[in-house]
């Protein structure tokens, strides 16, 4: 680890100035940032905590749907929103380890925008929205490829949006060594339709399989996928699977998902 | 009624109290007054030509105290292999030098070429990332694939070796012809070709190591992660600085698992020692999870074709293997004995198969080290076997039960010599099968099977029957074999005056219990509470010369050596006892602690037996000595042949190839047990290892030499949730014919027994389930699972 300076404003007012100057970043859980920090792949002058500042934290149902502040780690989340959107909270509740999930914030998460990372199919499964110090951000937008999202240098988010589905799920297959997804796709049923998130699997980071968003939302059925395929081209390869079992995964996994939605 | 203290006893591991409150003394834990700090300078390139190594901004950094390269060590003796093992031809292995820090060329990633010391870590680390930066390297084809690297005398790791081959050997190469013979005019011929695979070790503390030298006396003091203090020391002494003996004390402190990677000195341990002369300072390194992954010698890596002869009804007829072994880029201590003697010697098994032929080639490539890990050699053996036999069942449609069955070699054949220079003691396999069959509850197989069915699951079981060769060993043997140690052991016990006795054992105790287990056998042979025991190991002032811990020694070797040095310690007290109680030695008896004359009530405790022998007020001088301290070396006469049966049940998910271990059941030998709690401990975490090999482990270099699988991101380890609670089972003993306390060692036997159990049943599920896979190489991922049912 390099040296570096460390500030923990308590409003977002004051993070958003702290992160204005040169080599500042911030820092939420640190379930990324500080292994980067220990191998020396990065080296801030100014690490901004986020964890300090209230209005950034807590579970909280209003008319828009579930809102959770983007520091709040997953082991809050896995706990008080099992309530209001039990198929969120699963998978909130299934993110590495005890250790990570009391640590590890959703902000966190949604910022690094890990191509295996679980938060991001949960987001974009539900249609959620995104909303930072500036401005909010459809989830459609917000994911733009691997470690790549809408954020603007300096951004931050301060929390998300969850509409409630009437049901869903989380279906994850881990990668053996990391336990990250090798494959995982969330599945939401709403009454205007369903959407279907696959993370872990492609090159692009998190996407929708919309084949079977639409057969779902005829009929919401895991037979009602059993016809479609999912092409390999663009999926990820490597030690833990080729592209063609990620895309065979794709399917399992959204057959599986829709069975266990609730 | 179990007994609750002594031999047989489940005392608790008094050991953990620490281990599990913090309160643990680790190499990296001690603070040495003045210490500074050295970090290593790696390849990044598996192979290269060093032009220049960049020291020079580096030592005007701040905080940095000396720089070292390989120039600095290139006069110093090189670090040794262990064994001299010839090639059929008759020739002597190639042998290149192990210089401490890489000197000419670069040969893995992770070959360290420099050392900085300075104040702090942080200004050490700064001054190595400069020095890699200003370090000119220039990158050569990376030698990776063994069959390649054996082809392709173009590209070499050692210029001096033009095929990268250590040697070719044959065992018994007297046995090949037969063995032909036998192939060519077998009914029946099953042939498989396997991959052990690599494994990085993976001890939960890494290495680590404090060099301290003090100019007052000249002599030195390394704290080091090792299995064997006294090993390294005549390492460092003899072989590679040049330090007397007498004037180098190793230290290995608490030691957080080894599983064979800390059996060996490597050079971070001479750069600490001659930095601390140079700097006349201590010199602490500890390294990282990331050095470990590319620096601790690695284990397995083999690559075997193994044929099996035999007739229509399963009988064997002669097995024959050829065998690819990587050594890596240097030869590591016993790396050469690991993929020979441990393994080609046990390529019998338990059977009483009359023709067995090994073919070994060990190949120089541009990867880690490769050298003994848990098992070492026996896990490579066992998994051969087991998988090809298993292979030949389906083939002719034999029960994989019957088969071993007829096979063994039964009690009434022992002592039993084998066709590969081994003479097994004394065992029964029949019983350990009936055993694990039974606890398994075999019969009722076909109804899990249809139960797992109706959940959509495949069920599968697996067999092996596994033998070892441990209690490593006798010296008269090895050294026939190409050792140039001996390896004995040695204990002295050390009653003291107020009766509480202190017991100097030459193993080394990293995790495996012996600090309870050996004060449990000296409190039985002696009739003394445990608690009055302290078992010392660890430090070369204090204990004498033994060998360490590795291949399941300890107990059978070093317990013999402490039984037999109790043993004096009675015959010394009987002496005591003569003198006090004014009568005969010969009528002197001892039972329960106490010394009596026979026949008599007259007696003296053993305490007082202790006290008066450091208060020798009226000894006979000329015919008693003072004192009650005896030492005792134990060679043995044989290896033990711990063995047994290991039967895995699995259920593979069909849609997505992932494996769950439903139940894995153990009968083992292990001769008599002196402690059946760590003892079913042991086999818990050899069997976790085996599951990890089996179904998790996988390390792979790219064509490039570079390491993909260098973190936990990507290195899968065994997890709690991986793995069934275990049915364990010891009780199908048959001693050791050999040993004062007829044991044979159970360290190793999980992680030697289980890889084969595992992979047998996965294929017995795909194949249950329609699908004829007939091998599938380790790990068993659930991507390989389904790539194979899917082909
Ligand atoms: C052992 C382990 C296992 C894990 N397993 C899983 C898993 O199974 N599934 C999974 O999804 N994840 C997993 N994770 C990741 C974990 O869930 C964290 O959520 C993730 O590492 C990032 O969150 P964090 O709060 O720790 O962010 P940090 O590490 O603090 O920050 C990550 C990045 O985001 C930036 N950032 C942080 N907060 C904000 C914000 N509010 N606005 C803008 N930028 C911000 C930081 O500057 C940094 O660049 C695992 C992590 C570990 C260490």
């Amino acid at each position: 680890m390099h040296n570096f300076d460390f500030v923990k404003p308590s409003s977002i007012a004051d993070a958003v100035k702290a992160l204005s100057g040169d080599g500042a970043q911030a820092l939420s859980g640190g379930q990324t940032l500080t292994p980067t920090l220990k191998q020396r792949l990065a080296q801030p002058s100014v690490l901004v905590s986020l964890t300090g500042i209230a209005e950034m934290k807590g579970v909280c149902m209003g008319a828009d749907g579930l809102s959770i502040g983007a520091a709040t780690p997953h082991a809050v989340v896995a706990r008080e929103a099992a309530k209001d959107y039990p198929g969120l909270a699963a998978l909130a509740g299934g993110i590495g380890d005890p250790a990570v999930r009391n640590r590890g914030t959703i902000g966190g998460s949604l910022a690094n925008n890990d191509p295996a990372a679980c938060y991001p199919a949960g987001v974009l499964g539900s249609g959620a929205t995104i909303v930072t110090n500036k401005r909010k951000i459809a989830a459609d937008d917000y994911f733009q490829g691997m470690f790549t999202t809408a954020l603007d240098e300096g951004e931050i988010i301060t929390g998300v949006t969850f509409p409630v589905p009437q049901k869903a799920a989380y279906v994850k297959f881990n990668q053996p060594a990391s336990r990250f997804a090798l494959t995982g796709v969330f599945v939401a049923k709403f009454a205007g339709g369903v959407r279907v998130a696959v993370t872990g699997a492609s090159n692009n980071g998190v996407f929708r399989w919309t084949e079977a968003e639409a057969a779902l939302s005829a009929n919401f059925a895991a037979a009602a996928v059993e016809g479609l395929t999912v092409s390999p081209e663009d999926m990820i390869g490597d030690l833990h699977g080729t592209p063609e079992y990620r895309a065979h995964l794709v399917k399992v996994l959204t057959k599986r998902a829709v069975a266990a939605a609730h | 009624m179990p007994k609750d203290t002594g031999i047989g006893a489940s005392s608790k591991r008094r050991e953990d109290i620490r281990f599990l409150s913090g309160l643990g003394n680790y190499t990296d834990d001690m603070q040495v007054a003045g210490q500074a700090h050295a970090v290593f300078v790696r390849s990044t390139v598996a192979h290269g030509r060093i032009k220049s190594v960049g020291t020079k901004t580096a030592l005007g950094m701040p905080g940095v105290l000396a720089v070292f390269t390989g120039e600095d060590f290139k006069d110093v003796g090189g670090n040794p292999a262990g064994w001299l093992i010839n090639s059929r031809d008759g020739t002597p292995m190639k042998e290149p030098k192990r210089p401490v820090l890489a000197h000419g060329k670069v040969r893995h990633v992770g070959d360290a070429y420099a050392a900085v010391v300075a104040e702090t870590l942080q200004q050490a680390k700064d001054a190595a990332q400069v020095i890699s930066d200003e370090t000119e390297i220039e990158e050569l084809p990376a030698i990776i694939d063994m069959a390649q690297a054996l082809a392709d005398s173009s590209n070499r790791v050692h210029d001096e070796i033009s095929d990268n081959q250590c040697f070719d050997w044959g065992w018994i190469e007297d046995n090949r012809a037969a063995v032909d013979a036998a192939f060519k005019s077998a009914p029946h011929v099953t042939t498989l070709e396997l991959v052990n695979n690599r494994l990085v070790p993976n001890a939960m503390e890494p290495r680590a190591s404090i060099g301290e030298y003090f100019p007052g006396t000249g002599d030195y003091k390394l704290t080091t992660t090792s299995q064997n203090p006294h090993l390294t020391r005549l390492l460092v002494a003899a072989f590679v600085m040049g330090i007397p003996e007498n004037k180098l004390q190793v230290v290995a402190p608490d030691v957080g698992g080894g599983f064979g990677s800390k059996i060996y000195h490597y050079g971070e341990e001479a750069l600490v020692l001659a930095a601390a002369k140079q700097i006349k300072r201590p010199v602490k390194w500890t390294a990282e999870r990331s050095e470990s992954f590319l620096s601790d010698a690695h284990g397995r890596d083999h690559v075997t074709k193994i044929e099996l002869a035999c007739d229509k009804e399963g009988n064997f007829l002669a097995f024959r293997t050829a065998t690819l072994a990587n050594v890596g880029a240097y030869l590591s201590n016993f790396s050469t004995a690991t993929p020979t003697f441990l393994h080609g010697t046990l390529m019998a098994g338990p059977y009483k198969v009359p023709h067995v032929y090994v073919n070994v080639k060990t190949v120089f490539t541009n990867t880690a080290p490769v050298d003994a890990y848990r098992g070492a050699g026996r896990p490579e053996a066992t998994y051969s076997l087991e998988r090809v036999i298993d292979k030949m069942c389906r083939e002719l449609d034999l029960d994989p039960f019957e088969v071993r069955r007829k096979n063994f070699i039964t009690t009434d054949m022992f002592p039993y010599t084998t066709p590969v220079g081994l003479a097994y003691d004394t065992g029964d396999y029949h019983a350990t099968l009936d055993k694990a069959m039974e606890l398994a509850d075999v019969a009722g197989f076909e109804k899990r099977r249809a139960a797992s069915a109706a959940k959509g699951k495949l069920r599968g079981m697996g067999l092996s029957t596994w033998i070892e060769a441990c209690g490593i060993a006798p010296s008269h043997l090895v050294g026939v074999l190409g050792a140039r140690v001996g390896l004995y052991d040695a204990a002295t016990v050390r009653v003291n005056a107020t009766g509480n006795i202190s017991v100097m054992v030459g193993a080394h105790s990293h995790g495996q219990g012996h600090e309870t287990v050996f004060a449990q056998v000296v409190a039985e042979q002696l009739g003394v509470p445990e608690s009055s025991i302290e078992i010392v190991h660890g430090d070369t002032s204090k204990i004498p010369f033994g060998m360490g811990s590795y291949g399941s020694r300890s107990l059978a070797v070093c317990g013999s050596a402490m039984t037999k040095a109790v043993d004096k310690i009675i015959a010394k007290g009987k002496k005591i006892a003569a003198h006090m109680l004014e009568a005969a030695e010969g009528d002197i008896t001892f039972a329960d602690g106490k010394f009596s004359v026979a026949g008599t009530d007259k007696a003296k405790t053993f305490g007082e037996i202790a006290f008066s022998a450091y208060v020798p007020h009226n000894y006979p001088l000329e015919t008693l000595e003072p004192g009650l301290e005896e030492t005792a070396f134990y060679d043995p006469a044989n290896f033990t042949y711990p063995a047994g049966a290991y039967i895995c049940e699995v259920e593979v998910d069909a849609e997505t190839g992932k494996v769950e271990i439903a139940s894995f059941t153990c009968a083992d030998d292990f001769g008599n047990v002196m402690n059946p709690m760590i003892v079913e401990g042991q086999v818990h975490g050899g069997v976790g290892q085996g599951i990890g090999q089996a179904l998790l482990e996988n390390t792979s270099y790219d064509e490039n030499g570079q390491l993909l699988t260098g973190s936990y991101m990507d290195y899968a380890m065994p997890r709690a949730d991986d793995v069934p609670f275990y049915v364990v089972d010891a009780s199908c003993a048959t001693p050791c014919t050999h040993n004062p306390l007829g044991v044979k060692g159970c360290g190793e036997a999980g992680a030697i027994g289980s890889p084969p159990a595992v992979v047998n049943a996965v294929i017995d599920a795909l194949h249950r389930g329609g699908h004829k896979v007939a091998h599938i190489d380790m790990p068993v991922s659930p991507a390989r699972v389904w790539s194979a049912m899917n082909a």
